[in-house]
């Protein structure tokens, strides 16, 4: 075993080994909990880059990692690296990086931590194995860590959106792994390269790899969110703190979706999808509703938080949408807009936590004149909001482009019409808030609240400017509950955003532009590895 | 079909079972008996798996006679793990119970509801 096919396994054991002895060491250690947890994502984010660059690329080559010398031909579990894992796992840790650094404070409780690096470790875990048990397992673990962080903040909405999503994720999760049984059953394999050719032997119409694949599908569209499961989302990312919901909004669904590519273009492969054209078109017909039934949704809403969330529900309808397109340039346009998609939600989101611990605003209608206000924050989220729409030069567009590129080319008209109309379906809600944030006069009845006495800035150490926003503090458990209440006139405001938050969110804004100018590298990174699979 | 029944109870048993845990979870307005049956849920699935796994006059993997047939040890250890999966999601769903109790003074969804409209 060289060194390099131990990386895969590290990106799972680094974090899982901080979560549990960061507990242990916080105890005797004040404040190493978030040092801990700094340099778990730090390291994770190294190996990450590594495998990108040994895997991205016309020369790079998958990396196949047997655990404990278990030859995977014998039952044993096997890790697989490609280009377009890489890219997901480059992603999980580099955002993960961002969110933390924006919620980086000595007083939240290690317990925190200890959850979110236990996240990661799930989360990686998914994107590395090559066993569909395995993943199941992991899909579990990101489970278990996501419930727990959106409880994080103690307040009884909070808790009861966490369950609801618990309830409803785990019905997922059981799905899923009762697809895996029926897997099994066919086949008598639990590993996604011998599963493949064990399918195709059978024959794709056999009623065991249709059920297989119903079940596993249904799971994993639960965990992803796509209308019409999606009840559990909203709920799940407007009562969670904020900085939460920014990681969980960017990662978690972008993870399930990365687990539906794999398994869908992997494990049952395109054939499966001609072979079985009602299932085909059945889930073609779901993402193409969630597109369109998400975004008027989205426009419907008052909280700002909410709106995003039912903006993520119509794009990962895209996202599927470009996955069973079946053809390789929708499936580029796919893991394009899964990285973009979550770089853009984080910043958002982040940008949302922003102003509701700096201003106290939370609906729509609150974010009149915020420009003004707060110029940069503001010039960050509107670049993020164009993002979203698909402006060019951002990544948005450049994902969006790929996927209709896609649909044009599989002579899928309607689903070519849909992917149109989701651009301006977008831009209905995205201008809503932007026009409300240049061009509204900022109420006069509700200036900037003084800040409360013991939260006052005094602008010294950035990190500890980050502790003024209640946002999952030791301190005030039960002030942070989002509420859909317009009136939030009693929202402890610091009247300024903390720096490192600010940062982030310039920096996801810039990244978007970033990817955007850099669309036909990606593309050129990934052709090797889209090819294999479609 | 008499015979399919009395032959197949194992998987007659498992569908039974993912029928009430999921119609305790949808229908029930106690947050307790929506945990329970989830549980339900879950163990139809673990009833599935093991069923699976037998063979008719199979022995445990793990003992002497190596030269008979035995039955698959691989959905036992899968179960395993997924009892241990189960476990803790329970133990986190009765967590966030205990504070929506603590918060609204029951485990009532629709008596939840109703304190959060009136807030």
């Amino acid at each position: 075993m060289s060194d390099l096919t131990l990386l895969p396994i590290l990106l799972v054991v680094v974090p899982l080994v901080t979560a549990a002895f960061l507990l242990a060491v916080g105890r005797f250690v004040g404040g190493a909990g978030r040092v801990l947890a700094l340099v778990a994502t730090l390291a994770n984010t190294a190996i990450a880059f590594v495998l990108a660059g040994e895997t991205l690329g016309q020369d790079g080559r998958p990396i196949r990692t047997e655990i404990a010398g278990f030859p995977a031909a014998e039952g044993g579990i096997e890790l697989f690296v490609d280009g377009i894992s890489a890219v997901v796992l480059g992603l999980i840790a580099l955002v993960s990086l961002g969110v933390l650094v924006a919620s980086f404070d000595r007083r939240r409780q290690d317990s925190f931590y200890a959850l979110y690096v236990l996240l990661m470790a799930g989360l990686s875990g998914m994107v590395v194995t090559n066993d569909l048990f395995n993943l199941y397992v992991f899909l579990e673990i990101s489970g278990l860590a996501t419930y727990a962080l959106i409880a994080s903040d103690g307040s009884g909405r909070s808790a009861l959106a966490s369950l609801k999503y618990l309830l409803v994720g785990t019905v997922g999760a059981s799905l899923y792994l009762l697809g895996v049984g029926y897997a099994f059953v066919a086949t008598g394999y639990l590993n996604m390269v011998q599963l493949e050719g064990a399918f195709a032997e059978i024959g794709h119409q056999e009623p065991l790899v249709q059920t297989a694949f119903a079940l596993i599908a249904a799971g994993l569209v639960i965990k992803i969110a796509l209308f019409p499961v999606h009840t559990w989302q909203p709920d799940a990312y407007t009562e969670a703190p904020d900085r939460v919901t920014a990681l969980v909004a960017a990662l978690v669904s972008t993870t399930a979706a990365y687990a539906l590519v794999r398994i869908s273009l992997g494990v049952f492969t395109p054939a499966f999808f001609e072979a079985n054209s009602l299932i085909h078109t059945l889930l073609l017909a779901l993402a193409g509703a969630s597109v369109v039934a998400g975004s008027v949704l989205a426009v419907m809403q008052r909280e700002v938080k909410r709106m995003l969330a039912y903006s993520s529900v119509a794009q990962f309808g895209l996202v599927v949408l470009g996955i069973y397109l079946l053809n390789g340039t929708a499936l580029t346009g796919t893991v394009i807009h899964l990285l973009g998609h979550a770089i853009i939600k984080v910043g958002l989101f982040l940008g949302v936590a922003a102003f509701a611990t700096a201003y106290g605003v939370r609906t729509v209608s609150e974010y009149d004149g915020l420009a003004e206000r707060a110029p940069y924050a503001s010039a960050a989220v509107a670049v993020l909001a164009l993002a979203l729409v698909g402006m060019p030069p951002t990544v948005g567009f450049v994902g969006k482009f790929y996927i209709a590129i896609g649909a044009f080319e599989a002579g899928a008209w309607a689903l070519l019409a849909i992917i149109v109309a989701s651009t301006v379906l977008t831009l209905g809600y995205v201008m809503r808030l932007l026009e409300r944030m240049y061009f509204a006069d900022p109420p006069d009845s509700s200036p900037v609240s003084p800040p409360a006495a013991d939260l006052s800035t005094d602008g010294g150490d950035p990190t500890d400017e980050s502790a003024t926003d209640g946002d999952h503090t030791v301190d005030e458990p039960s002030n942070d509950g989002p509420s859909n209440d317009v009136s939030r006139t009693d929202t402890a405001a610091a009247g300024r955003i903390s720096r490192p938050l600010l940062a982030v969110v310039i920096v996801a804004a810039l990244a978007t532009l970033a990817l955007g100018v850099l669309g036909s590298t990606i593309e050129g990174a990934l052709a090797a590895t889209v090819e294999v699979l479609v | 079909m008499m015979e399919l029944l009395t032959t197949h109870y194992n998987y007659v048993v498992f569908a039974v079972l993912l029928g009430i845990g999921l119609y305790m979870i949808i229908d029930d307005e106690n947050l307790v008996k929506k945990v329970i049956g989830l549980n339900v849920f879950q163990t139809g699935i673990f009833l599935f798996f093991i069923t699976i796994s037998v063979r008719d006059g199979g022995l445990p993997a793990v003992g002497k006679g190596s030269e008979s047939a035995y039955v698959n040890p691989l959905p036992h250890v899968l179960i395993l793990t997924a009892i241990v999966v189960g476990v803790s999601l329970t133990a986190l769903a009765l967590a966030l119970v205990v504070r929506i109790h603590e918060e609204y003074g029951s485990i009532r969804e629709d008596v939840v509801v109703e304190v959060l409209e009136d807030e």
